[in-house]
């Protein structure tokens, strides 16, 4: 009650500006209940050096790494006799079976994790949220139409789908972000969001927009989705971990035509038959390692998240 | 004062099907409402009082279209005609929107958390399209300042969590009124307010009324509270209304034998006050499917064959417009 | 002076939250005596339950009693272990919690529920005598002995508060704390059970602190009435005279706020300003920036609770509004 208000007496701050200032405010407060959670910090710090380590591998490419010896796709090293080679000074994390750089293969990744992950978890927030959103609302038929829909995506596995997908044709990144981020929209998420929402609909505000004149595009959109934000926020989070894990499962089984991923590091050692040799370490620790990590700073976000979000869960 | 019909409220009823199983239909219905007849005059404030679940509600939703009724008509008598507020669709319903408004009980819950003051007071303007940007906030502003949440610039952006009870009920009553109703559906705004706050509200509700001429249903269990708001006192038992008078009559001379009960039961803050004892047997029950004599009969103290065996009696003026519907009085 | 059973010497508790401490109970003395009904009256947020739950000891983690004594017959519980506790909650203090009603185990009937409570605390019963004791509990607080073995959801709101108390009385304790048993309940019932208690109180002659924000209430069931605001207690005497000759400005205005159906239509008067917020009240008098009498040393210094006349305490610099 006592916090500092945006709008002083006499000057006259246009409205754009005092709902900037108060989006900045809100964003102040929840990043300090964010970072009161160490378990939240860690993850994004995870996250933030994974982001680093992405973004430095074009700047290495264009410096210090020759493209014909490091290129993480066609790069070779004729000067080492025999490959996959050791870590060494020329390269840190060995090579390939291919002679490819690892450390090259790790961070060239890396981007495409993000993006798929990013992709995906976008695409189930939009779908999920409105779907969530409209079928709280409405009620009746279209809400059973659309648990149903929700059931039949949760009962059919998901990696089946995929596989028969990549039968039929070629599933690169983005179809698999596409996929992934439809599927999940469809499904689980969208039944945890409309459980919100049926509990959002309820709320005697509803009822004042109501009397207010408000029709329903309104309420869903000015009441409705604005108060699932944070829940989805939470649940983007879990999709990203989900997606990531899900690419590389498919790529280590080769069901994609991904050129480059964690998981296509881990089929190509698999490939050669060094999947279990414990000399050939540097082939298979580095690319899993990565994928655990990853998976663990997002899901580690969401559930610092979660506090935020859930005042009920917090420490008073 | 008392001849100008604003509501009037022809035979109005709400039944809800009763939950039982998934599949099954059911034909057992809460009697929310039945058979209400009211007519509301332009500038007086009705209370609406009675136990938890006797309707009262139910009936002010109704008045404000939030629920469609079952049965009945509910005239509403506009400054362009009259319209029945059970058939409003489309444009009329939003211009009926403009004319009647509702407070609601719960200040925490009736505030959007996501939104700020100034948005929750212009949502009105902003859906009906009244006015422009700086207008509207002009009139917000000045609204705020009339609700006691001065100064409004430093309420304007706030979110509701950084407001105390009372001030997000001051809230409310702006928004409700940010579009000149005629006609306010008041639900318990002060029963979850403290009584050093309480007063304040009811003030300030009473000195809008006068000011800007509105006309409330006041919806409220607590009887003294509605003795200051209110000219006329309805009282509800089960869904049916049982006793109608002005507030004084009401109170000293009590007919039903419901409401003398209610009003015997009332405690006073005054232990010198010796209040005169009228016990009423059992409890208040849900109106399912209820048979069609009197609804108060397996309660009633002085009950007898004839109550059981006819129709719920009518609400009949005893002289003095002073409305009871029991056989024995 | 008389017999009391209960002492309360400045009692301060608080709770610790991240924002800073919360001084819900400060510097709060009273006494009850022996079957005697005293009762506790303020608004929301201004420490009533707090100060029942550190009479009996039943804190929350962040919660902690920082001085005073709370004495029974005598007997100082504040130093007492969580072991030496339990023998005193339930057989000499017991307690209708705030919303109880919601509270009973929805698994098991009612009376197994009194049963299991009495199992704890008088273990020497024999089956028979408990289940003879659940009988006589169930007529005292007005329910028919018929409904014990059903379960919770099968009762209405009012059956539930009058098991809940019937299990508060299961011990014969020497002192109830009541906190809000009728609130949620509607008139006529709340009417009803509030005879009842006061009978059993009166018939068991036992002491009875009765919690509520509704003076009217409060009017009804106590012989002396202490008011709360803000975590202190500003005045407390017989019911008479806080009702009719009231000296703390605070309860001066919480009379002319109240509604009452009886008597003459006389004019409400508001209270200005809002309760303060408890993790940083105003200084000096707590009720000072909403106090018509008001002088400066009421913005500095907190006033001390002292008898203002025989039996009647306030803590204000200027009683009645005085000079
Ligand atoms: N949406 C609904 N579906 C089914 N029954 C309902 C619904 N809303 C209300 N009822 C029932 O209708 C009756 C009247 O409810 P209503 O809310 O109007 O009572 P009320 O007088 O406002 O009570 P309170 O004082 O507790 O607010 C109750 O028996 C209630 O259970
Ligand atoms: N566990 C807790 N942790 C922190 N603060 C608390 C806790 N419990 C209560 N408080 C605070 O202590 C103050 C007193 O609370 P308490 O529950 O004693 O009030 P009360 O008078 O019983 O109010 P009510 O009438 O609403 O029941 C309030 O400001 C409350 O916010
Ligand atoms: S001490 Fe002063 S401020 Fe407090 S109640 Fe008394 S007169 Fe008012
Ligand atoms: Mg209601
Ligand atoms: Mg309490």
């Amino acid at each position: 009650m006592s916090e500092g208000t945006v709008a002083t007496q006499h000057t006259y701050v246009p409205l754009w500006r005092v709902r900037l200032n108060l989006f900045l405010r809100s964003l102040r407060t929840n990043w300090a209940l964010f970072a009161e959670n160490p378990i939240g910090l860690i993850g994004l710090g995870i996250i933030i050096f994974f982001g680093l380590f992405a973004l430095a591998h074009p700047i290495l490419m264009n410096t210090v790494w020759p493209s014909k010896i490091y290129d993480p796709v066609s790069g070779y090293d004729m000067e080492v006799a025999f490959h996959p080679a050791p870590p060494s000074p020329r390269h840190l994390l060995g090579t390939d079976p291919l002679g490819r750089d690892v450390l090259s293969q790790l961070m060239y990744s890396t981007r495409y994790e993000f993006a798929l992950g990013i992709l995906s978890a976008v695409v189930t927030v939009v779908i999920a949220t409105t779907i969530g959103a409209v079928s709280a609302y409405y009620g009746g038929i279209i809400d059973t139409l659309f648990m149903r829909l929700a059931d039949l995506v949760i009962m059919v596995p998901f990696l089946p789908i995929l596989i028969v997908l990549s039968a039929l044709t070629e599933v690169g990144m983005i179809e698999l972000a596409l996929v992934i981020g439809i599927l999940s929209g469809f499904g689980g998420t969208t039944i945890v969001i409309k459980s919100q929402a049926l509990a959002i609909k309820v709320k005697p505000f509803i009822e004042a927009a109501r009397v207010s004149g408000g029709g329903d595009f309104h309420i869903i959109f000015r009441h409705l989705i604005p108060n699932l934000l944070p829940i989805s926020l939470l649940y983007m989070m879990f999709v990203v971990t989900g997606a990531i894990f899900s690419e590389a499962v498919l790529s280590f089984f080769g069901l994609t035509t991904i050129q480059m991923s964690w998981g296509i590091m881990i089929n190509t050692t698999q490939l050669f038959g060094y999947l279990l040799r414990f000399d050939t370490w540097w082939l298979l620790i580095p690319a899993s390692l990565a994928i655990t990590t990853l998976c663990a700073a997002f899901y580690l976000v969401g559930r610092a998240l979660d506090e935020v979000v859930n005042p009920r869960l917090r420490r008073r | 004062m008392r001849d100008e019909i604003l509501v009037d409220i022809q035979h109005l009823s709400k039944l809800y099907p009763v939950e039982t199983g998934f599949f099954t239909r059911t034909n057992l219905f809460v009697h929310a409402v039945s058979d209400l007849n009211l007519q509301i005059y332009r500038g007086e404030s009705v209370g609406l009082v009675g136990e938890s679940g006797c309707g009262k509600t139910t009936t002010g939703k109704l008045l404000v279209r939030l629920i469609d009724p079952t049965e009945g008509k509910i005239a509403f008598h506009a400054e362009d005609g009259v319209v029945d507020v059970a058939t409003l669709r489309g444009k009329a319903l939003k211009r009926f929107r403009r004319n009647v408004q509702m407070i609601f009980q719960d200040p925490y819950e009736s505030l959007n958390p996501r939104m700020t003051i100034y948005d929750t007071v212009a949502e009105p303007l902003d859906v009906q399209g009244i006015g422009t940007l700086p207008e509207r906030e002009e009139r917000v502003a000045e609204l705020l300042e009339t609700v006691g949440l001065t100064p409004a610039s430093s309420f304007m952006f706030r979110y509701p969590h950084e407001l105390s009870g009372g001030q997000r009920q001051r809230v409310a009553i702006a928004r409700a009124l940010v579009v000149e109703p005629t006609f306010v559906v008041a639900d318990e705004p002060t029963s979850m307010l403290d009584v050093s706050v309480r007063t304040g509200v009811m003030q300030l509700m009473q000195e809008l009324a006068d000011k800007l001429g509105v006309t409330y249903l006041y919806i409220t269990h607590d009887l003294a509270v509605a003795r200051y708001m209110c000219q006329r006192i309805a009282v509800m038992y089960l869904g049916k209304m049982v006793e109608l008078a002005e507030t004084e009559e009401l109170l000293h001379h009590p007919q039903h034998p419901y409401t003398r009960a209610l009003l015997s039961a009332v405690p006073v803050p005054d232990p010198t006050y010796k209040r005169k004892p009228m016990e009423i047997k059992g409890g208040i029950s849900k109106p399912i499917n209820p048979p069609p004599r009197c609804r108060f009969y397996e309660r009633c103290p002085i009950a007898d064959d004839f109550c059981r065996d006819n129709d719920h009696p009518p609400l009949e003026d005893k002289g003095g417009n002073h409305f009871v519907a029991c056989y024995k009085v | 002076m008389r017999d009391k059973v209960l002492e309360v010497k400045n009692l301060t508790m608080h709770y610790t939250t991240r924002k800073g401490p919360v001084y819900a109970v400060d510097d709060v003395s009273f006494y009850v005596g022996r079957g005697e009904s005293v009762g506790l009256v303020g608004e929301s947020g201004c420490g009533k339950t707090s100060i029942a739950i550190s009479l009996l000891k039943l804190l929350p983690d962040n919660a902690e009693i920082l001085s005073g004594q709370i004495l029974l017959d005598g007997v100082d519980l504040v130093p007492l272990s969580e072991d030496e506790m339990r023998r005193f909650r339930w057989r000499r203090i017991s307690m209708v919690f705030q919303a109880a009603m919601n509270a009973l185990n929805p698994v098991y009937t009612v009376e197994e529920q009194i049963i299991e409570a009495m199992q704890q605390h008088m273990p020497h019963l024999s089956d028979e005598e408990m289940h003879a004791r659940v009988d006589q509990l169930f007529e005292l607080v007005g329910l028919d002995p018929a409904f014990k073995n059903q379960y919770p959801h099968q009762y209405s709101g009012g059956m539930r508060q009058r098991a809940v108390i019937a299990m508060a009385l299961s011990c014969e304790p020497d002192l109830i704390i009541a906190d809000e048993p009728t609130t949620a309940l509607d008139v006529i019932v709340q009417d009803q059970l509030l005879k009842r208690i006061r009978e059993i109180q009166e018939q068991l002659n036992m002491a009875m602190i009765y919690i509520s924000h509704d003076i009217a209430v409060i009017a009804e069931v106590s012989d002396r009435v202490g008011v709360m605001y803000a975590g202190h207690l500003v005045e407390m005497a017989s019911t008479e005279a806080i009702f009719h000759h009231p000296v703390h400005p605070y309860t001066m205005g919480l009379m002319s706020a109240f509604p009452s159906i009886v008597g003459p239509k006389r004019e409400l008067t508001t209270l200005p300003g809002e309760p303060p917020d408890l993790l940083n009240p105003p200084p000096g008098c707590r009720f000072h920036p909403r106090c018509h009498y008001a002088t400066s040393i009421c913005r500095e210094k907190t006033p001390e609770f002292v008898e203002y006349e025989e039996d009647h305490y306030v803590a204000c610099w200027h009683p009645g509004g005085e000079g």
